[in-house]
């Protein structure tokens, strides 16, 4: 038995600990935001969070996650009085009209989200080096690359702290 | 293009509930050949859309095309409500197989009539056109650039303005006042001179009564009030969250999940499987032998991984064992030669004599190119799940072709169709590879074999050596002159046509022409690729156009414009390109700038790209698109469906290359088949025309003219002509190049 705590869950999975995360994510918690796309760390449609950094779940061993923070696409929207408040990021990719397929938009948006944490104004260099890692095969890359920049000016505006990440 | 038929066209009825519906029947041209004789007869009518307008005066559709990205469903929705002047709010779009309608008759029944049985106005309609449906094979498809200039057009707008006919006549009559003073807006039906105002569910019933119009009048441009509009698409919230399910997301009690090696070269089977170890391994159900795979069912996706990985596989000799990419073409070039003289040539196009004409032109230009074997690539692998019991099957997955799955899964089990149901999810991209049924097919044989549900999931592996592939063509141009430097003759010879079949023409005023081609069949299996045979050719014709301008002595944008004196829509696409792009700006050293231009599924599309080769690199810095659809449903749609065409395009011309080795694929996953990257990705500047030109289409124009304006590009900074694709194949002099 390993324990994850999972957006700010615990859970307890009896797998074999060379899993990776990714399988255990979807199918164990059947949290299928995160997708699976490559299976070797080479388009990042799998990535989540581990204590805020982001991670290619698809070739990291669930062992690896036992203990620590994991955050996924399901976790990044907060409770709210009126229902739920998107994460400043996911409401850019709305208001961008990014998504096509969306099949790589959750692991877009956790890299995203992370970026933003450690750079609020990220410049368009900085948005190439945090975003190569993510392919998009219907090329949604010009508008992640704008939403990115629209949700950064909405967390300095209105959300100077924000706990996720 | 094909040319539209319409009879029988409308049908209506009221059903349970009071709510009114209404059916529009349309019989498509046909764009793969072998499926046309199926839909060509004449009695034959396809109910194709159906609209209900229930008690609470929600709107609700069922269309028989999928969500693959391209934004259709809400496109069809705007159609729909602006024709109806309904209230945006009230519309849904359900794509026909999630409700189980188009794909099995008893259920659609049961959407339309909520259980109840059908009323006798639309007995005749229902039975017949929707049987007739299920006997048409690849009806559903959502590819050719489609769903808003056929169902659209033809059905959701034709649904709308009938319905709203029938509500405002119901209406006159139930108030006793002549129809030309009532007002329909906003779901609503309102006369002025009595203050009525109603919604029109309370006329829903009496407009079921009543015949509908067999030509309903649809509204001018200048009357629209949703189409035209950017309206926030109703399937992106989901896509930011999480929730959007995907095939790959399926779960049914009692699953398993699979994973599965199929043949490495193409039409070899099963020889014999070593299992031992597989089967020992924790998890494992079974290790299954199909005719030319072998799979893995386990409780998990990563248990069946480990344990495939050490299945030991003999595969059965085939002819292909030693053949490789060289010899592909070098038996196109050979089945090319001798198809001009051993009668088995096929003529394309014949305008004047091409032939003659070259043979007295003051110059000849030739050329010879070629594109690789590509694969699509969707992000989300291929993935079926499939429920196989008490003779029949239940399937979820991802397709572009919900009806041809469901056929031929019934085929490969034994099982009639009416047996087979087929519950469609988004897909995580399709670009044509969803309309074949092979991952399907597998995993409803998985679940015959072991007895319970079946998840099969591609590896990334998989999905790049056993995809259906655009194919590696083979094409070669002369060009004569005239002494003044005039193109008098354009001659191209390729192998292979598939669709769609004007692909390789060109829209220039040359007076003689001839486009041939020759059969050579390979045991590679083709499958339509975005834009399908446009996106070969559009980089063959438009990367010769530009070679014979350059020859010619021509500016290659004023060399193409002199030509399209008798194609204005052309002209003005092209000329406005030019504008937008700053043609005639000078360009620093090292950098180079290309026009392309193509017409593909009734939209007309120019390119400008801008390139900069340093170190000998290729950078693509700036893309002008300017696109010309008749009219943008939805324009941010449309410049989406730009920016995604072009990033599809580029990604095939600069890195896009399937080799084959000893019969088999080479590549395997995005190490060694690249996409182009954010980090990589151009600005793209898109402008529409709206020409009010008849409607074309925007998921695949985007991607045929951006390999010839980035070829094109490169020989303005380098003087590399590039006649072979991908890019990557050459090697730049960065001396001369900076």
């Amino acid at each position: 038995m390993l324990t994850l705590n999972v957006n700010d869950r615990a859970v307890q999975v009896d797998v074999d600990p060379a899993t990776p995360l990714l399988w255990v994510i979807r199918e164990q918690l059947a949290l299928t935001g995160t997708k699976f796309g490559c299976g070797i760390a080479q388009c990042g449609a799998c990535t989540v969070h581990l204590n805020g950094a982001p991670i290619r779940s698809c070739v990291t061993p669930v062992s690896a996650a036992a203990g620590q923070r994991v955050t996924t696409i399901e976790g990044l929207a907060e409770a709210a009085a009126d229902g739920v408040r998107l994460h400043p990021v996911q409401q850019a990719w709305i208001d961008e009209q990014v998504p096509q397929c969306g099949y790589c938009q959750s692991g877009q948006i956790m890299s995203a989200v992370a970026l933003l944490r450690d750079d609020p104004a990220p410049d368009d260099a900085a948005i190439d080096r945090a975003m190569r890692g993510n392919l998009c095969r219907c090329g949604t890359y010009p508008r992640i690359r704008r939403a990115i920049h629209r949700a950064a000016q909405m967390v300095q505006h209105h959300e100077p702290e924000q706990q996720h990440g | 293009m094909g040319k539209w038929t319409r009879r029988g066209l409308i049908a209506s009825g009221v059903v349970a509930g009071g709510a009114l519906v209404v059916g529009v029947a349309i019989r498509p041209g046909h764009r793969e050949p072998k499926l046309a004789p199926l839909v060509a007869g004449d009695g034959e009518t396809l109910l194709h859309t159906w609209v209900k307008i229930s008690a609470d005066n929600r709107v609700t559709a069922i269309v028989p095309h999928s969500d693959m990205g391209q934004g259709a469903p809400s496109a069809l929705a705007q159609m729909l409500a602006d024709e109806l002047d309904a209230r945006w709010e009230d519309v849904s779009v359900l794509e026909a197989p999630a409700e189980d309608g188009f794909a099995n008759y008893a259920l659609a029944k049961g959407f339309l009539t909520g259980g109840m049985s059908i009323p006798r106005v639309l007995v005749p309609t229902v039975d017949g056109a929707l049987m007739r449906i299920s006997d048409v094979m690849h009806l559903q498809i959502t590819g050719g650039s489609l769903s808003v200039r056929t169902t659209g057009v033809y059905g959701m707008r034709v649904a709308g303005a009938a319905a709203r006919g029938l509500l405002l006549d119901a209406a006159a009559a139930a108030w006793q006042v002549p129809v030309a003073e009532l007002n329909a807006a906003e779901g609503r039906i309102r006369h002025a001179a009595s203050g009525r105002n109603e919604p029109y569910a309370s006329f829903a019933a009496a407009a079921g009564e009543r015949a509908p119009s067999a030509t309903p009048a649809l509204k001018a441009p200048s009357q629209f009030t949703l189409m035209g509009r950017d309206l926030p698409r109703l399937d992106v919230p989901a896509k930011v969250d999480g929730s959007a399910r995907y095939g790959i997301d399926a779960d049914v009690p009692g699953m398993k999940t699979a994973a599965i090696r199929r043949a490495p070269v193409f039409g070899a089977t099963v020889q014999s499987v070593d299992a031992a170890v597989a089967e020992a391994m924790p998890g494992v159900i079974r290790v299954v032998a199909l005719d030319d795979a072998v799979a893995v069912v386990a409780d998990g996706y990563w248990q069946a991984k480990q344990a495939l990985d050490r299945v030991n596989v003999t595969w059965s000799a085939t002819a292909a064992d030693r053949l490789d990419s060289d010899a592909v073409f070098a038996q196109f070039a050979r089945d090319m030669d001798q198809a001009v003289t051993d009668g088995r040539e096929h003529e394309d196009l014949a305008r004047g004599d091409a032939r003659r004409a070259l043979a007295s032109a003051a110059r000849v230009v030739e050329a010879s190119y070629r594109v690789p074997y590509l694969a699509h690539a969707c992000m989300e692998p291929m993935s079926a799940t499939a429920d196989v019991r008490d003779g029949a099957c239940t399937l979820w997955t991802g397709t572009q072709n919900p009806l041809g799955f469901r056929y031929s899964v019934a085929d490969a089990l034994g099982l009639d169709a009416d047996r087979v149901s087929v519950h469609n999810a988004p897909m995580g991209g399709g670009f044509g590879r969803r309309s074949d049924p092979d991952y399907a097919i597998q995993a409803a044989r998985l679940s015959q074999a072991v007895g319970t549900p079946v998840k099969l999931i591609w590896s990334r592996e998989e999905d790049i050596r056993q995809d259906h592939y655009r194919p590696a063509v083979l094409s070669r141009f002369k060009a004569g002159l005239d002494a003044a430097g005039n193109v008098i003759a354009w001659e191209n010879q390729f192998v292979d046509k598939h669709e769609p079949a004007e692909a390789p023409y060109i829209p220039y005023a040359i007076e003689h022409q001839l486009v041939h081609f020759a059969d050579s069949p390979t045991h590679v299996p083709f499958g339509p690729w975005r834009s399908v045979d446009h996106s070969q050719h559009g980089f063959f014709t438009e990367s010769f156009a530009d070679e014979v301008a350059h020859a010619a002595g021509r500016d290659p944008f004023e060399f193409r414009r002199d030509l399209l004196a008798d194609a204005p829509r052309h002209r003005r696409v092209l000329e406005l390109g030019a504008e937008r792009a700053d043609w005639y700006l000078t360009r620093p050293a090292g950098s180079g700038r290309g026009i392309a231009l193509q017409e593909s599924f009734g939209t007309i599309v120019a390119q400008v790209v801008d390139v900069t080769v340093a170190g000998g690199k290729v950078k693509v810095d700036r893309v002008v698109c300017v696109v010309d659809p008749g009219f943008a449903v939805s324009p941010d749609g449309v410049v989406a469906q730009m920016e995604s065409g072009i990033v599809y395009g580029l990604t095939a011309a600069l890195y896009g290359e399937v080799t084959i080795k000893d019969g088999a694929v080479a590549q395997s996953n995005f190490h060694d088949y690249p996409l182009l990257r954010m980090d990589e990705t151009p600005v793209i500047d898109t402008h529409i025309v709206q020409s009010e030109a008849p409607w074309g289409g925007a998921g695949e124009p985007g991607t045929p003219g951006i390999a010839p304006a980035l070829a094109n590009a490169i020989f303005d900074a380098t003087g590399e002509r590039i006649r072979e694709l991908p890019v990557s194949r050459y090697e730049f002099d960065a001396a001369r190049t900076g």
